[in-house]
C-alpha cells in the first residue's frame, strides 16, 4: 500500500473526446442505447419511478463528485444545496396561495424555475464558499455538516416558502399545457408520467455529465485535480486555489440545486426534515461506492445507494418490519452501504469503476496475444481516467500492477 | 434568578456530557490526526450494552458499565487495528468517510439487535432524584455527570502528564516521525487513543441516556453537537474540549430556556443550532479554536 505518493498521470484532455473511437465502443454505445430504449418501453411504472429517482440522485452525486472527488474538498452539505434548489423551484413555480397561510408561489414556468433552482443554489454556494473554503479537511467536513443543521432550522421556520414542519407541495414540470405528470399522447404514442419524466430527466443527466466531463478536460478541471492532489504544488504551478475551490463549490451547488428541484417536483410533497444529514451521507456513500472522480462512478453509485432499497422493497426481500428487532429495507441498505464504504475505501478506492477498469485491464492482459491487440487507448477514453486515492494509471494497470 | 441558576446548572451538566464526547474526539485527533465521526455510535453501542447488561443480563450497574466499556473498547481497537491503521497517509476525505462508514454499520447493528424503539436507560440512582436549594433543583444525574467528568479529566491529566504512555502519546501528537525515531511504538499509542476514547464515549453515553431516561438509535446524533465544542476549544486540546463543551452546553440550555420569549423573531428550535452558529463564528475569528495550536492550514 503506497503512502500518498503523488499520482503521475498522462496529460488529461490531450486528445479530443472520442465517444465512438473504435468498433467495440460502437457496440457498447449501441448496446447501452438498446438497453435504455427497451427499458423505456417495457418497464412498469414502478420501475420507471425507481429509475427516475435514481437518475435525479445521479445528478446530485455528479455535483458532489465535482467537489469531493475531483477537487478533494470534503462536503457533507449537499442536502442543504438540494433543499435550496427545491425551495427556489417551489417559490417560483408553485401555485399562488389561495388562502392566507399557504406557502408562497409565483406560478412561473418550468423553463424558468428549473434553471433558477440551479442558479440560486450556486449563488448560495458562492455566498457560503468563502467562509467554508478557508478551512480544509475535517474542519470543512464539520462546517458543511453544520450547514445542513442550520438549513433545517431555517427551512422549518421559513413557513412562507417551505410550509414549515408540515411541508409543502412542489410544482409539476409543465411546458405550456404539456404536464409531465399527466398521460399525454405525442405523435400518436401515449406516454405514461413515468416515461415522460424519464425522457425529461435522462437528457438533463446526460447534459450534466457531458458538462462535467468537458469541464474536467479544461484548464479549470485540471486546476481542480491539481488542488486535490497537492495544494502547494498547484499554487506554485499558478493555480489560484481560491478560484479553483470556489469554482468547484459553485458547480457542485448548481447541480445539487437542479437535482433538488427535480426530486421535489417528482415527489410533489416534501417536508424540511427530508433534507438531513443522512441524505448527504448517502450521496458521499454513492460516490465512494461508484467511483471517486468518475462520471460513470457517480451514476453507478447513485443506482447502488438509491435504487437498491427500492429494489429490495419491490421484491420483498426483507419481511416487513415487525416492531422491534426487525431491520427495514432502509436499515438493511444502510448496513450494506456502510460496509461497502469501508470495504471499497480499504480495497478499491476507485469504487465500482475502479473495479471495472481493473478487470478490463486484466481481461486485456489475458487476451493480449489474440488478434490485433485490441484498443490500447481505451482506458484514457473513459470519462475519467483519474482516481482520487491511487493512481490506477494506464501503464500500471496494463502491466497488471494496478494493486 | 432561580430560573437562571437552574439553567446554568443544567447547561454545565449537559456541557460535561459534550466534554466527555469531545474528549474522545480530541484524544484520537491528538494521536493520529483523525476525527472519529463514529464517536457518537460508539457512545450509542456503549449505552445499549450497559442497558442490556442491567435489564437483560441482570447485572449490577457497575458490572454492566464495565461490560459496556469493554465492548466499545474492543470495537474501537479492532477498527483501529484492521481498518484505520491501513488508512494512514490516505486523503482526509477517505479517512473521514471510513469513520462515517463505521458509524453507519454500528448504528444499524444496534437497530438489528435491539430494535429501533427506545429502551430504558440503566441507572444506579433514581432518574428523577435530587434535592432543592432555594427553588433550584439539583438532579442526582447532573451532579454525577459533573463529578465524573471532573474525575475523568483529572485521570487524563495524570495519564498524559505523569505516565510513560501518556508521554508517548504527547510525543506522537507533537511529531510522529521524531516519536518513531526515539523508539515509541506508534501502534500502541494509536490503540491507546482509540481505547480511551471508546471508554469515555461509553461513560458519556450512559449519562446522556440517564439524562433523557431512555435510549434509541438516533441518540448518536447528539455526539455531533460535540463538534462545535471541540472546535471551540481547539481540536487538539484536551482542556479545550472540556471548556468548549461547557460553553456549548451552557449556550444551548440558556437559548432553550429563553428562546420562547423571542419566538416571534427567532422561530422554533434555535437552541438546536446555537452550537453550530457559535462554532462558525469561532472559525471565522480563530480557526484553531480557543486553546488549539495554530497549525490549521489555511489558504
Amino acid at each position: 500500500m503506497s503512502v500518498s505518493a503523488p499520482a503521475r498521470k498522462s496529460p488529461i484532455g490531450a486528445q479530443p473526446p472520442r465517444l465512438l473511437s473504435s468498433p467495440s465502443r460502437w457496440i457498447s454505445v449501441c448496446l447501452a442505447l438498446i438497453v435504455v430504449i427497451v427499458f423505456f418501453v417495457v418497464a412498469s411504472e414502478d420501475w420507471l419511478t425507481i429509475v427516475n429517482y435514481t437518475l435525479i440522485a445521479a445528478i446530485a452525486a455528479l455535483g458532489l463528485n465535482v467537489l469531493s472527488g475531483y477537487t478533494g474538498q470534503v462536503s457533507l452539505g449537499i442536502a442543504f444545496f438540494m433543499a435550496i434548489g427545491a425551495y427556489t423551484a417551489a417559490l417560483l413555480g408553485g401555485t399562488p396561495p389561495s388562502s392566507p397561510g399557504d406557502p408562497l408561489g409565483f406560478g412561473l414556468s418550468f423553463l424558468i424555475w428549473l434553471p433558477a433552482a440551479g442558479i440560486v443554489a450556486a449563488l448560495v454556494g458562492a455566498l457560503v464558499g468563502p467562509t467554508a473554503l478557508r478551512l480544509k479537511g475535517f474542519y470543512l467536513g464539520i462546517v458543511t455538516l453544520s450547514l445542513v443543521f442550520i438549513g433545517e432550522y431555517i427551512f422549518l421556520n421559513a413557513r412562507g416558502i417551505t410550509g414549515g414542519p408540515q411541508g409543502r407541495t412542489f410544482p409539476v414540470p409543465a411546458i405550456g399545457d404539456f404536464s409531465f405528470d399527466q398521460q399525454n399522447t405525442i405523435f400518436g404514442v401515449t406516454l405514461t408520467p413515468g416515461q415522460q419524466f424519464f425522457l425529461l430527466i435522462l437528457p438533463i443527466l446526460a447534459l450534466s455529465a457531458l458538462f462535467v466531463y468537458n469541464v474536467m478536460r479544461s484548464r479549470a478541471g485540471r486546476a481542480f485535480r491539481a488542488v486535490r492532489d497537492n495544494e502547494i504544488g498547484a499554487a506554485i504551478m499558478g493555480v489560484n486555489l481560491f478560484e479553483a475551490k470556489m469554482g468547484a463549490f459553485i458547480l457542485s451547488s448548481f447541480l445539487a440545486g437542479i437535482a433538488g428541484a427535480l426530486y421535489a417536483s417528482y415527489t410533489r410533497y416534501v417536508i424540511p426534515d427530508n433534507w438531513n444529514l443522512v441524505l448527504s451521507i448517502q450521496f458521499v456513500a454513492a460516490i465512494i461506492v461508484g467511483g471517486i472522480a468518475s462520471i460513470w462512478g457517480s451514476i453507478l453509485g447513485a443506482f447502488f445507494v438509491f435504487a437498491l432499497p427500492q429494489v429490495i422493497d419491490h421484491f420483498s426481500l426483507v419481511p416487513p418490519s415487525s416492531g422491534s428487532g426487525g431491520l427495514t429495507s432502509g436499515d438493511l441498505n444502510a448496513l450494506i452501504y456502510g460496509f461497502l464504504i469501508i470495504v471499497f475505501l480499504l480495497f478499491e478506492p476507485g469504487g465500482l469503476i475502479g473495479l471495472a477498469r481493473r478487470s478490463q485491464a486484466l481481461l486485456r492482459k489475458f487476451n493480449r496475444h489474440g488478434g490485433e491487440g485490441g484498443e490500447p487507448a481505451e482506458i484514457t477514453d473513459l470519462p475519467s481516467a483519474s482516481d482520487a486515492q491511487r493512481d490506477v494509471g494506464d501503464s500500471a494497470v496494463t502491466r497488471g500492477e494496478g494493486a | 434568578m432561580a430560573y437562571f441558576i437552574q439553567l446554568v446548572f443544567a447547561g454545565v451538566a449537559l456541557g460535561c456530557i459534550y466534554a466527555l464526547i469531545g474528549l474522545g474526539f480530541s484524544i484520537i485527533f491528538k494521536a493520529s490526526e483523525v476525527i472519529n465521526f463514529a464517536q457518537g455510535e460508539l457512545l450509542l453501542v456503549g449505552a445499549y450494552i450497559v442497558s442490556a447488561g442491567v435489564f437483560a443480563l441482570h447485572l449490577t450497574f457497575f458490572w454492566a458499565l464495565l461490560l459496556g466499556i469493554a465492548g466499545t473498547v474492543i470495537i474501537a481497537l479492532l477498527f483501529e487495528r484492521f481498518v484505520m491503521w491501513r488508512m494512514i497517509g490516505r486523503p482526509v476525505f477517505s479517512i473521514l468517510m471510513m469513520t462515517i462508514g463505521l458509524g453507519i454499520v454500528l448504528q444499524t447493528f444496534v437497530i438489528w439487535i435491539w430494535g429501533s424503539n427506545p429502551i430504558p436507560a440503566a441507572t444506579p440512582f433514581g432518574v428523577t432524584s435530587g434535592f432543592n436549594i432555594g427553588g433550584v433543583h439539583f438532579g442526582t444525574n447532573d451532579i454525577w455527570t459533573i463529578i465524573v467528568t471532573a474525575v475523568v479529566c483529572a485521570a487524563l491529566f495524570y495519564f498524559f502528564r505523569f505516565t510513560k504512555y501518556g508521554l508517548a502519546m504527547r510525543a506522537t501528537a507533537l511529531d510522529q516521525e521524531a516519536a518513531l525515531a526515539v523508539g515509541i511504538n506508534i501502534r500502541t499509542v494509536y490503540a491507546l487513543a482509540w481505547g480511551i476514547a471508546a471508554a469515555i464515549a461509553t461513560i458519556g453515553g450512559v449519562f446522556l441516556a440517564i439524562d433523557s431516561f431512555a435510549i434509541d438509535p438516533t441518540f448518536s446524533s447528539t455526539a455531533l453537537l460535540a463538534f462545535p465544542a471541540i472546535i471551540l476549544g481547539g481540536l487538539d486540546s484536551v482542556s479545550g474540549a472540556v471548556v468548549g463543551g461547557i460553553i456549548i452546553g451552557l449556550a444551548q440550555v440558556l437559548t432553550a430556556g429563553y428562546e420562547s420569549r423571542f419566538a416571534n423573531v427567532l422561530g422554533a428550535g434555535i437552541h438546536e443550532i446555537t452550537p453550530y452558529i457559535i462554532m462558525i463564528l469561532v472559525l471565522l475569528i480563530r480557526p484553531y479554536g480557543l486553546f488549539g495550536s495554530r497549525k490549521v492550514e489555511r489558504i
